[in-house]
């Protein structure tokens, strides 16, 4: 097993991801993309820390997950009250930040 | 599969028609969540994209199994698939998403990201053949040091800090949620 | 002598460990006032006074100890001295013999033989100081810089000692550190660690008790001046801020520690200047202080870092003064790190071409004025010239030169400024030239080399010049918070008798009327500069003498004028005005005592009765001679004849603007000045005046006349000089003064320097409109911009590497 089949198929997904958010319109397609940015880097800490054999590797990807789950609380949270207040899940109308 | 094949065999090397095995079985698993992740982000349909996305986190749950790392790939399950899809879903309904076929769900000028991820993915597979090549991954690992035990173990002693500091984010992030979402 | 001499030195103080603990105190506080202070109901000076007070109280505690160990260095230096053997024939090093040698110091001579300068070693060096000093241990910490070996300077040879006056030997600054962040090891390891700390010395021990002090007083004062503010709780809040960067940016042991607290008393000094941010002109006073400010921190971050990198990657503050010291780092990079630095002094302390914001700082409440922007924190550039002086004492050639940047631009500040304040009608806006003028004093003093003499200066003038913005905070409180001299005020001596005691004295302390304190530090300055015949110095810098004996002149008549148009003539204001509380009034009687003595402690050794007792002291407490972290610089000789040269220029502006208004009160009992009105209506106003005046002076001539009629000659040719001689020189000296300062103001001040400062705003503006665009406010595209952008960056770093 290449260490480097593990890491370029993280990249692939973390490019997907990437990809995801940049084009998605909807607030809950762009965390779904966002999972998957999250996941590609767990499975390269889960490939480093076998490469190193080294258990903090596992220890990181569980914490990620930790805040993979916080993410998607907060960041669903958001998705509600922006359509609540606008009728629309559109990322692309909140342009408040305009200077 | 590493850890199923160590498990099974109380060995520490795998022979080559193992290593084989595992990686087709690899390269099977990598195709197919390519692919889903692909479908994912092409899709016009947002309750396909979150099935989409279950095939893509199970098959990185797959993933950690061969690396070893079988307490991560329960977890994987339980968390992301048991909660935070479920979670999405939830979202989807909740705001009243189209059900079937969406065809506004992208943004017209979907070439920009399209460029920048292309870009990033020739960057970084460049950096990362440079960088490892064929470096191996060890197969002869000793069960004893990647159980769910040694997990434990380590969470609890090493990384207790980051530990506590987890807790405590989830705990913010939990209130975080209701401050945000309710309605008053 | 053999380098063996001072290994037994005495032991430093242990209480300059904790010496942290005061920027730590004001910062708790500033967190509890800004967190806990409105939820608990508390009120904001219940907890900020209290700290400052301990503050201070501990700061006294410093210096006290600080005292005590310079003087046990200076007993077992000179004790040394005496038991060495090898005595030269001009005698010893010590401070007995000072007073009675003093007269043969005149010429000053250079004897390497004769030198003993104290090595502060420094582990970074990499030589072997750095190892014994650490193998004696005399320290807690291994790497402060205690009061070390003391080697010969005969390798050196740049030492002068000159007998008598500079027969002290100070300790070397003590340093504690701890590495904030580390980079590779020390810089002898060939790594950068940045380390943060404290470092004692003089100089900072000084401004401790002078930031602590002016604090606590401003605390105690703001508590009458904003009462019932409506971010009362904000304002303490901030003051505490102000107060814990300020003591962090004076105790920093190095340059980037430095940094930190320069900028952090900027953003303090933003918010404090915008308290009342409601009102356009306030906020954009804020924003222009913040502004200009940060074009100057431009010289100090490149500044800084030409430093790091020429004294070989590192941020000490000591080690980077003594290989500036010991020729370790070129002139011409000293040259170079020095003019950038400028840059940031002339920012910060208002120096000219970049003093435009302090006038506008006047903006914010009174008490941050006389705080922030008189006493305190517009002297950070003074005190980081003085905290890397070896830098600019080398960098510009100021030992035996006739001028450098510094000087001059010191020199021209002071005399500008000087003539701006003489049309200013807020009266606020006069006190804030009036700082910029004296922060051009203490730069010039500093590029002449009287470092003592900047230093004495600072302190002096951190008390008196806050007593006058205290007292002006005062005075408008009493008048329906005016500031305007000519509207509202005249006359308020009769309504508020300690406000105007209080501050005449510190007017009188500014224009340097002996024997108050700024005659002191003034006088030491113009003698620095080396320009009046016998007073030697370290060079001859007659341009900037000049300019420091106009802005004398120009000092006294200005404040002259402060006082008669707010204190003297009739009240042209429509309220009734009245004393300040007692809150109000005690700082100010406390600021004015210390106007009057604060001068006393660095009288010259040769004044009669007390010179020899207490001659000097500041200087023995401040001045770190000898040590190798400091040049050797030369003192001038105090000059009789130039002391009372200056005062009588002082003396001579005084009465020529009192004349100047005295004249127009009898004429126009409320006229403030000669206006083309007042000349249109000079005709019809002469019938009624011109009895008055000529009676007055006919009554004086008769007077004369009739009581002694031998003294009629004379009493006529006094009448002749007063009508003709006096009154022409007062009218032209008040007329051309006025159109000067006019003339600058208008031009040279509001067109050119606000010209090209607004011009830069405007430059930035288009910029800022051509990039907004980019701003769509979508965070789809923001991403899009971050994604790429790293992508490329990523690109690049892997090609390029």
């Amino acid at each position: 097993m290449f260490l480097n089949q593990f890491l370029i198929f993280a990249a692939v997904l973390f490019c997907i991801g990437v990809y995801g958010v940049l084009t998605r319109k909807n607030g809950v397609l762009v965390l779904m993309s966002i999972e998957l940015i999250l996941n590609a880097v767990n499975i390269n800490l889960v490939a480093f820390g076998a490469y190193n054999s080294d258990i903090g590797g596992q220890v990181f990807a569980l914490f990620i997950i930790a805040v993979a789950a916080a993410e998607v609380g907060v960041g669903l949270a958001i998705v509600l009250l922006i359509y609540r207040n606008r009728r629309s899940i559109d990322v692309s109308e909140a342009d408040l930040l305009k200077g | 599969m590493t850890a199923l094949i160590l498990f099974a065999q109380q060995s520490v090397e795998l022979t080559s028609t193992e290593q084989w095995v595992i990686n087709v079985f690899f390269g099977v698993i990598a195709l197919v969540s390519t692919a889903a992740a692909l479908k994912m982000v092409t899709t016009d349909n947002v309750v396909h994209a979150a099935l989409y996305l279950l095939i893509v986190l199970a098959s990185v749950a797959a993933i950690y199994v061969i690396l070893g790392a079988e307490f991560a790939a329960a977890t994987q399950v339980l968390v992301y698939i048991g909660a935070i899809l479920v979670l999405l879903l939830f979202g989807v309904m909740l705001t009243r998403a189209k059900l079937g076929a969406d065809d506004d769900l992208n943004h017209e000028q979907r070439w920009i990201g399209g460029l920048v991820s292309v870009v990033m993915l020739a960057v970084m597979s460049f950096s990362l053949w440079e960088a490892f090549e064929d470096t191996k991954v060890p197969t002869a690992l000793n069960p004893d040091d990647f159980n769910t035990g040694a997990v434990s173990e380590s969470i609890f002693t090493d990384y207790i800090v980051p530990f506590e500091a987890i807790s405590v984010l989830l705990l913010a992030a939990l209130i975080g949620a209701v401050v945000v979402a309710r309605r008053d | 002598m053999l380098s063996l001499l001072a290994a037994e030195g005495p032991s430093v103080p242990e209480v300059f460990d904790l010496v942290w603990l005061i920027p730590a105190i004001m910062a708790s506080s500033f967190a509890f006032i800004l967190f806990f202070a409105k939820r608990l109901k508390i009120q904001a000076h219940w907890i900020g006074i209290p700290a400052v007070t301990a503050c201070f109280i501990f700061s006294l505690v410093i210096a006290a100890n600080w005292i005590g160990y310079t003087h046990d260095v200076a007993d077992s230096h000179s004790a040394e001295s005496h038991s060495s053997d090898s005595k030269s024939e001009d005698g010893d090093h010590s401070d007995e013999e000072g007073v009675g040698a003093s007269d043969e110091s005149a010429a000053p001579f250079v004897n390497a033989e004769d030198v003993v300068v104290t090595q502060c070693g420094s582990d970074s060096h990499g030589d072997d100081h750095g190892d014994d000093h650490s193998d004696e241990g005399d320290h807690s910490d291994g790497e402060a810089f205690g009061a070390g070996e003391t080697a010969m300077g005969a390798d050196l040879e740049l030492a002068v000692s000159e007998e008598g006056e500079e027969g002290h030997s100070s300790p070397c600054p003590v340093i504690n550190e701890v590495t904030w962040f580390e980079n590779g090891g020390s810089a002898a390891e060939g790594g950068s660690d940045i380390k943060i700390g404290t470092f004692v010395d003089g100089q900072s021990v000084m401004l401790l008790v002078v930031v602590t002090f002016i604090s606590m007083l401003v605390h105690i004062y703001s508590t009458d001046y904003v009462n019932g503010d409506r971010r009362y709780t904000h304002y303490f809040a901030f003051l505490s801020l102000f107060t814990a960067s300020m003591l962090f940016m004076v105790l920093s042991s190095s340059t980037i520690q430095l940094i930190v607290g320069w900028e952090l008393v900027g953003v303090c000094s933003f918010a404090l200047i915008g308290h009342w941010w409601e009102e356009k002109p306030n906020s954009d006073a804020a924003l222009k202080a913040f502004l200009t400010n940060r074009v100057g921190d431009i010289g100090l971050l490149v500044g800084m870092i030409i430093l790091y990198f020429a004294a070989g990657k590192t941020f000490s503050i000591a080690t980077i003064n003594e290989m500036a010291v010991s020729g370790e780092i070129s002139q011409n990079t000293l040259l170079v790190a020095g003019l950038f630095l400028m840059g940031a002094v002339m920012s910060k302390s208002g120096q000219f071409v970049l003093h435009t914001w302090l006038p506008d700082a006047m903006a914010g409440p009174t008490p941050v004025s006389a705080l922030i922007h008189a006493a305190t924190m517009v002297v950070a550039g003074v005190y980081l010239i003085g905290r890397l002086y070896a830098v600019f004492f080398i960098g510009f050639g100021i030992d035996g030169g006739t001028l450098n940047a510094m000087a001059l631009i010191g020199g021209i500040t002071c005399a500008m400024a000087g003539l701006l304040a003489f049309v200013q009608n807020d009266i606020k806006k006069v006190l804030a030239y009036s700082t910029v003028s004296q922060l051009g004093y203490m730069v010039l003093a500093l590029g002449v080399g009287a470092y003592t003499a900047a230093m004495f200066h600072l302190f002096t003038h951190a008390i008196f010049k806050a007593c006058l913005f205290l007292g002006a905070g005062s005075v408008s409180h009493a008048c329906h918070h005016s500031f305007d001299m000519k509207a509202d005020m005249g006359g308020l001596r009769k309504y508020m008798p300690k406000t105007f005691w209080t501050f005449m004295i510190a007017s009188g302390a500014l224009a340097g009327m002996p024997p108050l304190a700024g005659f002191w530090s003034k006088d030491e300055i113009l003698v620095g500069a080396g320009a009046f015949p016998g007073t030697g110095g370290n060079g001859t810098f007659t341009i900037p003498f000049i300019f420091g004996m106009a802005a004398a002149a120009m000092t006294a008549g200005y404040m002259t004028r402060v006082i008669w148009l707010t204190f003297f003539g009739d009240y042209r204001g429509d309220t009734t005005p009245h004393e300040s509380g007692p809150r109000i009034t005690t700082p100010l009687i406390i600021l004015a005592i210390g106007s009057v003595f604060a001068g006393f402690l660095n009288v010259p050794k040769q004044l009669p009765l007390i010179g020899s007792k207490i001659g000097l002291t500041f200087e023995e407490w401040v001045e770190p001679a000898g040590v190798s972290t400091f040049p050797i610089i030369d003192h001038g000789k105090p000059s009789l004849g130039l002391a009372i040269l200056a005062t009588g220029f002082g003396m001579a502006a005084i009465v020529v603007v009192w004349q100047y208004y005295k004249k127009l009160y009898s004429i126009d009992r409320k006229a403030t000045e000669y206006t083309s009105h007042w000349a249109d209506k000079n005709g019809l106003l002469k019938a009624g005046h011109t009895m008055l005046v000529e009676k007055y002076y006919l009554d004086h001539l008769y007077t004369d006349t009739i009581a002694g009629g031998t003294k009629g000659p004379l009493a006529r040719g006094t009448y002749w000089f007063n009508q003709n001689v006096l009154d022409g020189i007062v009218n032209t000296a008040g007329k051309s003064a006025t159109v000067a300062g006019r003339f600058i103001y208008k031009y040279i001040d509001q067109g050119a320097i606000d010209g090209s400062v607004n011009g830069a705003g405007a430059g930035a503006a288009s910029w800022g409109q051509a990039l907004r665009r980019i701003q769509s406010g979508k965070v789809r595209s923001y991403a899009s911009l971050m994604f790429g952008a790293a992508a490329m960056l990523a690109a690049v770093f892997i090609i390029a590497v």
